[in-house]
């Protein structure tokens, strides 16, 4: 379902979902090309899950992410050019080339640690919606992490403290595996939980928990958006699910790029290849989103075209601010350790 | 000067910390252990109300949580209690905490303090006797303070509190009913900065934490027989100031370093291994170290004096450097 917002704010979020999208299938043709080493992991299936839940924060609220990073930094406004630079490990990254892949964290956009460590920034979360409960700002903490994260002893006991103090933390869980990929145990789970419903693990510590479809960006905004208000409400943490399909691509530990996206497969499925049909029909959020958008009369083909070429221009723009900027001196590897000057929180 | 118990003094800081700053938060309450001083801590419950909190048996997200609300600008003081309890906790101490400022570029600060109780307590076994030091040494990004005195431990409290990195606050029950001079309005005591806690020309002994006690009673003893020891207190291993521990080298030539972490891989063949780089050719005699033996720590009394860093084996490791 579309949300209900004005058709400039749809188009925002198209643009936004479309920009994640090639950004990263780019992405995965530069680590192709060996431009960047090391593992990592692409946001692609997710985009209608954490653009609309990350708009609906204020600029001064938290956010916690893993190392599937990049669609969240990207949903929150992060430039794409500063953000491919931190993952070629490049001077001009928001890091410093420091972070990389795993733990890109613009921190004037309230991402205070990326941690790569599964289940590792729940306990971090949480803590921030401390600090905003006993400073009376206002804030609110959003923790994104993957169901297996779930699996981790730091999600419970994060739980219970969150629970017992009541504080403003939402913790998002983003369930790609809705039909059973990766690490299966059975034909739904893509987590190894003897808890199923996943939701019933926050709701035995008394916290709100609910399903949404992740590849709804309507539902998305009107479940999350509920969730904050009682977050703002002081009414203690908040438990989403969102659920979406893995992406093919994502199946394998490394990503592999089927096709590369184009805005007509809304229109015309042909070029897909038949193997991975089945989920550029039914399973991508943005081509729902924007077959839903032609639908509705918010947007001509042609618009969406366009938004197509403004948003791979951009992406290319990128990629040339990222490897335009310099490595880093190799001796700043021993800069960093320690903050020297006194000063409290993060420099956001 | 004015007198002042260690535990006096630790109970003092922990007042001044939070009357210093509205930020602070002190998250459990045994920090004076199993002594059984502790319920003094009461008092601080009362004078601060909502300032420290009791949190659940979950060390790991209890510190995870700490360092998140240290990013978003407080000042938690955890109370992980037994150090051997912050295992529980590692992955948040030593992989979230450690990197943060790090691996963000330097952008994200962890004003947090992890405080904890290490060392041969007495009957502790081998589960509550830990001196995770060196293991903590060994991930770079964490501040390392190990009070020994009651001056100490309240000047070096307060720059552990007021640090803008993770400081792990290493203590030892045994040294809470210490006496010794505390000035009145004492400052912060900065972090980095080595004290000498006895001088001597002869032998110097390089000690940390309860060890420093240990060695101060050995030189006594030395003293009496003519040989002047003398005692030198890193009192924070990161950071280092190994400049005083090098001067104090340089002076006497000949070095014993005692630690309660275990003989390999320790404190103590850490400090070693750098004297040796920096000063093998001034040194009159090889650098010997006193530690506790490479076993899990026994309970009965006879088994555990035999693996602890004792007076005795401080006693023959002098003998030795001094030929």
């Amino acid at each position: 379902m579309l949300p209900r917002l004005p058709r400039d704010n749809l188009l925002e979020l198209c643009r936004k979902m479309l920009l994640i999208r090639h950004f990263e299938e780019g992405l995965i043709t530069l680590h192709n090309e060996g431009r960047f080493r090391g593992h990592y992991h692409v946001y692609i299936g997710q985009e209608a899950t954490g653009v609309p839940a990350l708009s609906l924060l204020e600029a001064s609220d938290y956010v916690f992410t893993t190392h599937r990073n990049h669609g969240h930094v990207l949903a929150r406004g992060a430039a794409p050019g500063r953000v491919l630079a931190e993952i070629l490990g490049r001077r001009d990254g928001y890091n410093g080339g420091k972070g990389g892949t795993f733990h890109v964290a613009p921190v004037e956009l309230g991402f205070l640690q990326t941690s790569a460590v599964v289940g590792g920034i729940i306990p971090l979360a949480t803590g921030a919606a401390y600090a905003a409960k006993e400073k009376k700002s206002g804030q609110v903490s959003v923790c994104l992490f993957g169901d297996g994260a779930l699996e981790e002893g730091a999600a419970v006991e994060s739980f219970n403290l969150a629970s017992l103090w009541k504080l403003p933390v939402l913790y998002l869980c983003e369930n790609n595996g809705k039909y059973g990929h990766g690490r299966a145990t059975s034909a739904i789970r893509s987590s190894s939980m003897a808890v199923f419903p996943l939701t019933d693990l926050p709701a035995a510590y008394k916290i709100p928990a609910q399903q949404v479809e992740g590849t709804d960006a309507g539902l998305v905004l009107t479940v999350i958006g509920e969730a904050i208000r009682r977050l703002r409400r002081g009414e203690g943490p908040q438990f989403i699910e969102a659920q979406t399909v893995r992406w093919p691509g994502s199946v394998s530990n490394w990503p592999v790029l089927p096709v590369r996206t184009q805005v007509a497969f809304a229109w015309d499925m042909k070029a897909v290849p038949e193997a991975v049909k089945e989920w550029y029909q039914f399973s991508d959020p943005v081509l729902l989103f924007i077959r839903e958008l032609l639908d509705e009369g918010h947007a001509s083909k042609e618009e969406i075209l366009d938004m197509q070429t403004s948003v791979a221009d951009e992406i290319d723009e990128a990629i040339k601010f990222a490897f335009d900027s310099p490595e880093p001196d190799p001796k700043s590897a021993l800069e960093n350790i320690f903050a020297a000057e006194k000063r409290g929180g993060c420099d956001a | 000067m004015p007198e002042m118990a260690y535990y006096e003094a630790k109970l003092a800081a922990l007042q001044e910390v939070l009357r210093a700053d509205e930020r602070v938060r002190l998250i459990h309450e045994t920090f004076l252990g199993l002594s059984p001083r502790r319920s003094l801590f009461g008092e601080i419950e009362k004078n601060f109300p909502g300032r420290v909190i009791s949190p659940p048996i979950s060390e790991l997200g209890v510190c995870g949580l700490a360092i998140g609300a240290a990013m978003a600008g407080m000042r938690p003081v955890v109370d992980i209690v037994t150090a051997s309890f912050s295992f529980e906790a590692w992955p948040q101490i030593v992989n979230e905490a450690a990197n943060a400022f790090y691996m963000s570029g330097g952008r994200t600060r962890v004003p947090v303090v992890f405080h904890m109780i290490h060392g041969l307590r007495g009957g502790g076994a081998a589960q509550h006797s830990h001196s995770p030091q060196a293991m903590l040494w060994n991930c770079p990004g964490l501040e390392i303070v190990l009070p020994s005195s009651p001056r100490d431990v309240r000047g070096l409290l307060k720059s552990a509190v007021a640090s803008d990195n993770p400081t792990v606050f290493v203590d030892h029950a045994l040294l809470f009913e210490i006496r010794g001079p505390v000035p009145d309005g004492d400052d912060p005591i900065p972090l980095g900065q080595a004290d000498i806690k006895r001088t001597g020309s002869d032998v110097t002994v390089v000690a940390t934490s309860f060890m420093v006690q240990r060695a101060c009673a050995v030189a006594e003893q030395f003293a009496a027989k003519g040989i002047q020891v003398e005692v030198v207190d890193p009192r924070t291993l990161v950071p280092l100031d190994f400049e005083t521990i090098m001067a104090s080298v340089e002076k006497t030539r000949r070095v014993v370093v005692v630690d309660e972490c275990r003989h390999s891989c320790g404190v103590a063949a850490e400090l070693a291994a750098r004297i040796w780089e920096a000063g093998f050719d001034k040194l009159k005699a090889p650098v010997r170290r006193v530690a506790t033996l490479d076993v899990p720590v026994p309970y009965s009394k006879k088994l555990e004096e035999f693996i602890s860093p004792s007076e005795s084996r401080i006693v023959e490791a002098i003998h030795g450097v001094m030929g």
